[in-house]
């Protein structure tokens, strides 16, 4: 299972493809089941890259946890989450992540 | 300290205005994300995981408390409350938006700020002793060397686009404060027979996946020859210098593959048709640069030594940081101290808004407006008269910038790793925090005594792993982090790269395995006098292994 990611252009913030837009948190980024899927993200990617909107686009493995769409790999957890040593910042520190928790 | 002359004032606007115009071309889609990625390296701004990353330019780590002030106001106005001081006397900010960079180089340009050529294939930051100026021990300031190899290496045309980047430091005393060793170029600013001024001229040190010690290739350049031998250094480099392989393209490997003998005959023989033309430096050039060096007027203080006996007797915590980060100075009434960015649980290098202004107005008051930022991710106030250190201390406290810890296993270097950076392949802080906790007493880290402990986060090795006495250095193995140690590297006038003990640790394990070997150093060093580098060189690594995998052997 995969997901589609990138960083914002215009302030670098972490961002995930969910329902047509850019998300700021991971949870119900759409997820990629087969190899089509995954075609149609890239494509997406692709488009949202040369439309100058993202940058650094990348398809990351996710599983899914309590219905939420969750990062396999450390470095994806902590884009997703934030900085480990300050809970403080990053999107586990936003209300959206306080209440999707 | 130098001050921007009306060239260099202009230079800094334009670059902003023009780094300004591109970011709004960029933000307005006219330029695409390739074109714009080296605009914005060349200015310093990166990608990093979270968000952009902008690192900005502290020449040879100088500061003044207008310039300091202005990192907090930054740190405030547009980042998140922070910033974060690195192993090349930089700072970098985590947080700041792509939209607000042209405000805050416009910030920076009104204190003489700038991040240009914090990255890039370009020649970086030039790096010096933070003692230069006030230290004891020195035979000049390296200070002015520096400032004439950066105002030489700024946007030299034929340097901009080097196989790789490359760092120049220079010290000015024997013992090595600089880690000049372990850089492309390394300047020893000493003195011949005749009492002439020049360098001992060190070439093709680095760290990376391939660290390598520098090599010495002159014993002694007049100081007149400064700029035509480095540029003859970088002739050689950028002609020879491998372009097919990033990972093989630092002078480093171009030295070692060509051997010492021939490229230094090739460097020398560049020299040659260079040093009697237009590179010479002017007498007159260096004593105008090396007028804004000028040491402040420090006039005579001798009631300190009153002063500081009486203030040892009526505190111990005091005592302590006086013994720790305090060094000697050049006049027997000042002294040099080290404000820690590593209390204990702290990121090493970080320090918040209002710690910025704090130790701002503290230099402006008691240390005649000047500040450092060290290559070991602290501040240093380089000119404190004696009789105002309990003051100093004391408006550290207040700050919680008092840690006496300078040179102790918990005053650490480490990157921002994995949870910061998009190269990192592991936590590097989370690692630094653990073992400052766990020897978090100051008894027993002065027990120890000196011992350099540097974390990396990948094999880049931005925070030095392979020169510290202890290194660890995070990788990713079969999705888990783990943590590889060195032992034996130093960064010092004898510098030395460390050896891999064994198998590596998993983060639950790693702060176990150093504290087994501080303990092994404690069992088998000859006297307290004897530090964990001396022991470890006199008894190399048979020990440590066994103290931390006799166990596996016998199960084996």
């Amino acid at each position: 299972m995969k997901v589609l990611t990138a960083n914002r252009l215009s302030d670098g913030i972490a961002v995930w493809y969910a329902d047509g837009g850019w998300a700021e948190t991971v949870g119900h980024a759409d997820i990629a089941h087969d190899k089509a899927a995954e075609d149609r993200l890239e494509a997406i990617g692709a488009a949202a890259y040369a439309n100058n909107e993202v940058v650094d686009v990348n398809l990351i493995d996710v599983e899914v946890v309590d219905g939420l769409a969750e990062p396999v790999r450390l470095r994806e957890k902590i884009r997703a989450a934030g900085p480990t040593i300050r809970t403080d910042l990053g999107k586990q520190a936003a209300p959206e992540a306080i209440q999707a928790a | 300290m130098y001050r921007y002359d009306e060239f260099d004032q202009d230079f800094v606007h334009a670059r902003v205005a023009e780094f300004s115009d591109q970011v709004q071309r960029r933000l307005a889609g006219e330029i695409t994300e390739d074109q714009f990625r080296p605009l914005r390296l060349m200015n310093g701004v990166y990608l990093q995981l979270h968000a952009y990353m902008l690192r900005i330019a502290v020449p040879y780590g100088t500061l003044n408390s207008r310039q300091l002030r202005m990192l907090g106001h930054i740190a405030r106005k547009y980042d998140k409350g922070y910033g974060h001081f690195t192993t090349r006397q930089n700072i970098q900010f985590n947080w700041p938006a792509l939209s607000d960079i042209p405000a805050i180089l416009a910030d920076l340009a009104s204190v003489e700020m700038h991040a240009i050529q914090t990255s890039g294939n370009c020649i970086r930051n030039v790096t010096a002793d933070h003692f230069a100026g006030a230290a004891a021990d020195e035979v000049a300031d390296p200070r002015p060397y520096a400032e004439i190899l950066r105002q030489w290496s700024s946007v030299h045309p034929e340097f901009s686009f080097l196989p790789r980047k490359f760092k120049i430091a220079v010290t000015g005393a024997e013992r090595d404060r600089a880690a000049i060793q372990t850089h492309d170029i390394g300047l020893h600013l000493k003195k011949n027979a005749a009492g002439e001024l020049g360098f001992a001229v060190y070439v093709g040190g680095g760290q990376g996946r391939t660290p390598m010690v520098a090599k010495k290739i002159r014993d002694f350049l007049p100081e007149a020859d400064l700029l035509s031998y480095c540029t003859a250094i970088l002739r050689v480099y950028n002609l020879y210098g491998r372009r097919d392989n990033k990972y093989k393209a630092r002078i480093k490997i171009l030295v070692h593959e060509t051997g010492v003998e021939e490229i230094t005959r090739q460097i020398e023989s560049e020299w040659q048709e260079l040093k009697d033309a237009e590179l010479k430096l002017p007498e007159a050039d260096i004593q105008a640069i090396n007028a804004y060096f000028a040491p402040p007027a420090l006039t005579d203080r001798p009631e300190g030594d009153a002063l500081v006996k009486q203030a040892r007797l009526d505190s111990k915590s005091f005592s302590e940081w006086l013994d720790q980060n305090v060094v000697t100075h050049r006049h027997p009434d000042y002294a040099a101290v080290t404000v820690s960015l590593k209390g204990i649980g702290e990121v090493p290098g970080d320090a918040t808004d209002s710690q910025m202004e704090a130790v701002a107005d503290i230099a402006e008051k008691y240390a005649f407006d000047e500040l450092r930022v060290s290559h070991e991710q602290n501040l240093i106030l380089p000119h404190v008269a004696r009789a105002d250190l309990k003051t100093v201390y004391d408006a550290l406290v207040e700050i919680g910038l008092a840690t006496a810890n300078s040179n102790l296993i918990s005053d650490i270097i480490s990157c921002p790793g994995l949870d910061y950076c998009a190269l990192a392949t592991a936590r590097s802080i989370p690692i630094a925090q653990e073992i400052s906790q766990r020897f978090a007493s100051l008894e027993r880290q002065r027990e120890i005594g000196e011992l350099k402990l540097k974390i990396s986060g990948c094999i880049n090795a931005c925070g030095h792993h392979h020169v510290g006495h202890i290194g660890i250095l995070g990788v990713e193995k079969k999705g888990s982090e783990l943590y590889q140690v060195t032992l034996g590297g130093s960064a010092d006038e004898n510098t030395s790269v460390g050896e891999i003990i064994g198998r590596g640790f998993s983060s639950e394990e790693i702060t176990d395995a150093i504290e087994q070997i501080v303990d092994t150093y404690l069992g088998l060093r000859l006297s307290p006098d004897e530090r964990f580098i001396d022991a470890y060189r006199r008894v190399g690594p048979a020990p440590f292994k066994e103290a931390l995998y006799a166990g596996e052997t016998k199960a084996a």
